[in-house]
Parts: C-alpha cells; structure tokens; sequence
C-alpha cells in the first residue's frame, strides 16, 4: 500500500492534518496566527541554510522555524506591538529566506515545491519522519494539555496552580516547529499556517469544549486533505492549494450552519 | 520552615520588606503584610497604587526585585482575579473550567457552586454568563482549592451596588465555612467599612493600616482618599455604631 503515492500523499496529508489540529486550536484561542505565519515563512530560509550547509532540509527547517518561533514568543512578552512587528518578521522571513535561495545557483532548487508543498512526491523516509513528527506533537500536546489550557485562560490563574505560562509557551513554540517541519513537505510554507487556523476555525461553532474542538479540527483537516487530494487529481489543480481550498469551504459552510442555527433560535 | 500553624494568631502569609520592580519603575516598596487565619484584610489604594501589583506578588505572578513572601507550610491560596478575558473562540463549560488544571469529583465541583453562590451553572457555557455569575464561577474555582488563604483582586469590578454587597456577603459566609483568611483588593470603601477586621492603605509602600475606623481618621488617608471619602466613611462609621446599639 506505501508503495502507492497517492496512499503515502494521503497518509502524509492525515498526519499533519492530526498534528495541526490541536496546535492550530491553541494558535486561535491565544490569537497567535501571526505567529504561525512568520515561523512557517522562516522555514524557506531555513531550507537556504540547510542547501548551502548540506545538511538535512528537515533540520534546517526545524532549526530556523524553532529560532523564530522562540524570538516572537521572547518578544511578546515585552509588550512590543505585537500586530506590527509579527507582521515584519514573517515577510521579511520569507523575502529574505528567497533571496538565500536565489543565491544557490549551483543547486536546481525546486522553489515551488517548498513554497506549496509537494505532497505527491513524499517518499518512505520522509513519511516516517512526519509520522514521528507527528506523534512527537500529539504526545506533547497531550502531555501538557491542562496546562496549556489553564496558561491560555488566564496567566494569573495559572502562577496560581503552580503552572508557569513562559514554560507552556515554550512547549507550543516547539510544537509550532515541529508541525512546520513536518508540513512543509505537505503543503508548503505559504500554506501552512492555513492548515492551523482553518481546521479550527471551523471547528469552534460546532464544539462544546477544548477537546471537542481539537477532535473536530482534526476531523475537518482530514477530509480537507481526502477531498483536496482528490480533486487535485480530477480538476488537475495543485494540490496543497486544493486541499487548502477545500478546508475554506468546509470554513464557509460551517459557518453558514451556524448562523443559520442561531437565526432559526431566534 | 519551622513555623506550623496552630494557633489563630499565627500570620498564615507574611510579606517582608517586598520590593516590585516593574519595567524600570518602582511600583512597590518595603511591603511588610501580614494576614493573620480567618482574618479578612482588605487593600485600598488609588488607582495606580500597586494594588494589583501586590497581589500578583502573593501568588507567585511576579517576582519581587528583593523582600520576601512566606507562606505558612501547606496553605493553600485561592485565587479570584479581577477579571478574566476568555476568547470566544475557546469554547468551555462552568465544569470543565473548574475542572482546570486538575479534575475534582462532581460533587465537589456542585458544593463548591453552591458555596459560591453560583447555584447550578456547571452545564452553562462560560461566554453565556452575566457578569455576576462569571465572578461566582471564580469564586468557585478559588474555593475547589480548599483554600487556607483567599485573594480577590477587585472582585466585584463589573458588578452593580447592590450585585457588589451581595458578593461581599457572601464572600463573609464563605470565609467562615472554609475558615480562610481573606485578603481582598477593594474601591468600594462602603464595603470595606462593613466587612473588614483590618484595612491597609497602599500608596507604593503602606501608608496606614488598622481598624477601618482608625484608617478612616488618619491624616494619610484624608491626603490619599480626600476629605470628602473619609466623612463619608466617618459617616458610615456613625451609621454603623448606631445600628449595632440598637441591635
């Protein structure tokens, strides 16, 4: 069955589906989506790095993607306007992350394939390596699960049960590398924070509590990636865009039910 | 530390010359704060007097640039903040939040309501509540604790007169069922005249405490509050004395 593309692509595909959508749930509730944007962007520049330094993609990416994620989460704690210069930092991650590459005249880089992800081409290796990934960020996520949701209720309840909220950060900046790793493969750097946000957000009107809304962002990113593969392959379109597409319109119609739901209570 | 609690006078948390520092700026300095058990010590101060400042330092929110805060061995703070800002995009009932960061037994979780005064909420979801019954869920949730020592930080914020006297009522009821000393942030002076053993004036560093009555009399309080909230108080004082003749 690995043998098959499109079964590796899609296996792939639900891997980073599972591990995105208890993360990206994290990122909405603390409104962290430029955050997501600026360390997924960085990942181009670590792809640069890894080129010229001929070493692993994977741990360029993630070594580039962890920097970032720990200087934006460092920053905001200092009371910077956030909004702004997470605006600065993600562009300028990927603006200068392109100019890195376009230096690599030597090597043929593919700049699309790490730009949208290139998911139909996902080997055996790099399978096991977004299923380990993968099971990293779940174990994590799971592991520190009250925590995270007491810190991201409110700092102050959280010093008062004994947690501290700079540690809980710490393990959603590293989670936050992980996935961008494991995804840029899948969908790409200019995709990935999509695959966080969307999920749940389409979750959040048909969830009653924290875990529902993960279960449910996970359930919504892994028919995106079915229904994405597919019809990439029917409409012949991109597919890490397809599957993108498709999350946004489960996003349109999620959203519709919901108010129609209140308009009928009403 | 050797210092276990027996008897009622023993101060179950005790400040000792606490410094804050916070961006650069002196907020706090030599705070020597001590609250005795089942003690209710109340906190004013004008805005901007590092009232919130202190109490973050209590739990443990803030670190103090040098000064210590010593809790007495296994007392437990219960915590009810000023506020609390739950994004709508997190979805969460009354119980599962009580249920953070450790799962009680339902029905504790249903006592501590009930103590709370917040009667059946737990299947409510927390983005539905009033104002009032949000600061009965804090409440609760400070109280799933067992606290020893119970801290509000300007808790009836948002709540109306006659919502504040309410929760002020109910926090004396609370305080001699758990038997806790409670130490409460508060601007309402009214209240604090009703219900408070001891009231400490805080302007950076403490600049009076004591009885209300003393406190409402003290040249430092006027230069604080302003003549006109210490006759009011005085007044209330007048008021009260009466009744309790009378009673």
């Amino acid at each position: 069955m690995l043998d098959d593309f499109i079964w590796r692509a899609t296996l792939a595909g639900i891997l980073v589906a599972m591990a995105a959508a208890p993360l990206g749930c994290f990122v909405v509730w603390r409104r962290m989506a430029y955050f997501g944007d600026a360390t997924a962007h960085a990942a181009i520049l670590g792809v640069a790095l890894a080129l010229m330094m001929n070493i692993s993609i994977l741990a360029g990416v993630l070594a580039v993607a962890l920097l970032m994620a720990s200087c934006v989460s460092l920053l905001s704690g200092r009371g910077v306007a956030m909004d702004t210069l997470l605006g600065v930092m993600a562009h300028s991650a990927l603006a200068i992350g392109l100019v890195a590459v376009s230096f690599l005249s030597g090597i043929r880089v593919d700049l699309n394939a790490y730009l949208f992800g290139d998911i139909l081409a996902v080997g055996k290796q790099d399978l096991g390596l977004i299923a380990g990934g993968t099971i990293l960020v779940l174990s994590l996520m799971a592991w520190r699960w009250s925590a995270l949701l007491t810190a991201t209720m409110s700092e102050e309840l959280a010093h008062a049960s004994g947690i501290q909220p700079r540690r809980e950060q710490l393990v959603l900046t590293v989670a936050l590398a992980i996935v961008v790793a494991v995804a840029l493969k899948v969908v790409g750097a200019l995709l990935i924070a999509a695959m966080l946000i969307i999920p749940a957000a389409t979750a959040r009107p048909l969830s009653r509590s924290p875990e529902g809304m993960a279960l449910i962002a996970g359930g919504v990113a892994t028919v995106a990636v079915a229904a994405g593969l597919k019809s990439a392959y029917v409409f012949d379109t991109p597919t890490g865009p397809t599957i993108v597409s498709v999350a946004a319109l489960m996003f349109v119609l999620s959203s519709l039910l919901s108010w129609s739901y209140q308009w009928v209570r009403q | 530390m050797p210092d276990p609690i027996s008897s009622a006078s023993t101060p179950v948390l005790r400040t000792r010359q606490l410094h804050v520092v916070l961006g650069g700026r002196q907020i706090l300095h030599d705070i020597n704060l001590t609250l005795h058990r089942q003690e209710i010590v109340t906190l004013i101060g004008p805005n901007g007097s590092g009232k919130s400042t202190l109490v973050k330092a209590l739990i443990g929110a803030i670190r103090p640039l040098s000064g210590r805060v010593d809790i007495a061995t296994g007392a437990r703070i219960g915590y009810v903040p000023q506020r609390l800002h739950l994004d709508p995009t997190l979805p969460v009932s009354v119980a599962r939040f009580l249920d953070l960061p450790r799962r009680h037994s339902r029905q504790r979780v249903s006592e501590a309501l009930h103590d709370a005064g917040a009667g059946d909420l737990r299947r409510m979801a927390m983005h539905h509540l009033s104002g009032g019954q949000f600061q009965r869920v804090l409440l609760a949730r400070a109280l799933l604790m067992q606290p020893d020592i119970l801290i509000l930080d300007e808790a009836s914020q948002g709540l109306d007169h006659k919502g504040t006297a309410a929760f002020y009522k109910h926090i004396e009821a609370v305080r001699q069922r758990y038997r806790c000393a409670v130490l409460m942030v508060s601007h309402d002076l009214h209240v604090v005249m009703r219900s408070a053993n001891h009231v400490v004036c805080l302007n950076g560093h403490i600049c009076c405490e004591g009885k209300p009555e003393r406190v409402a009399l003290s040249s430092d309080y006027r230069a604080l509050f302003g003549d006109h909230a210490a006759d009011s108080l005085a007044f209330y004082r007048h008021d009260h004395e009466e009744t309790a003749d009378v009673g």
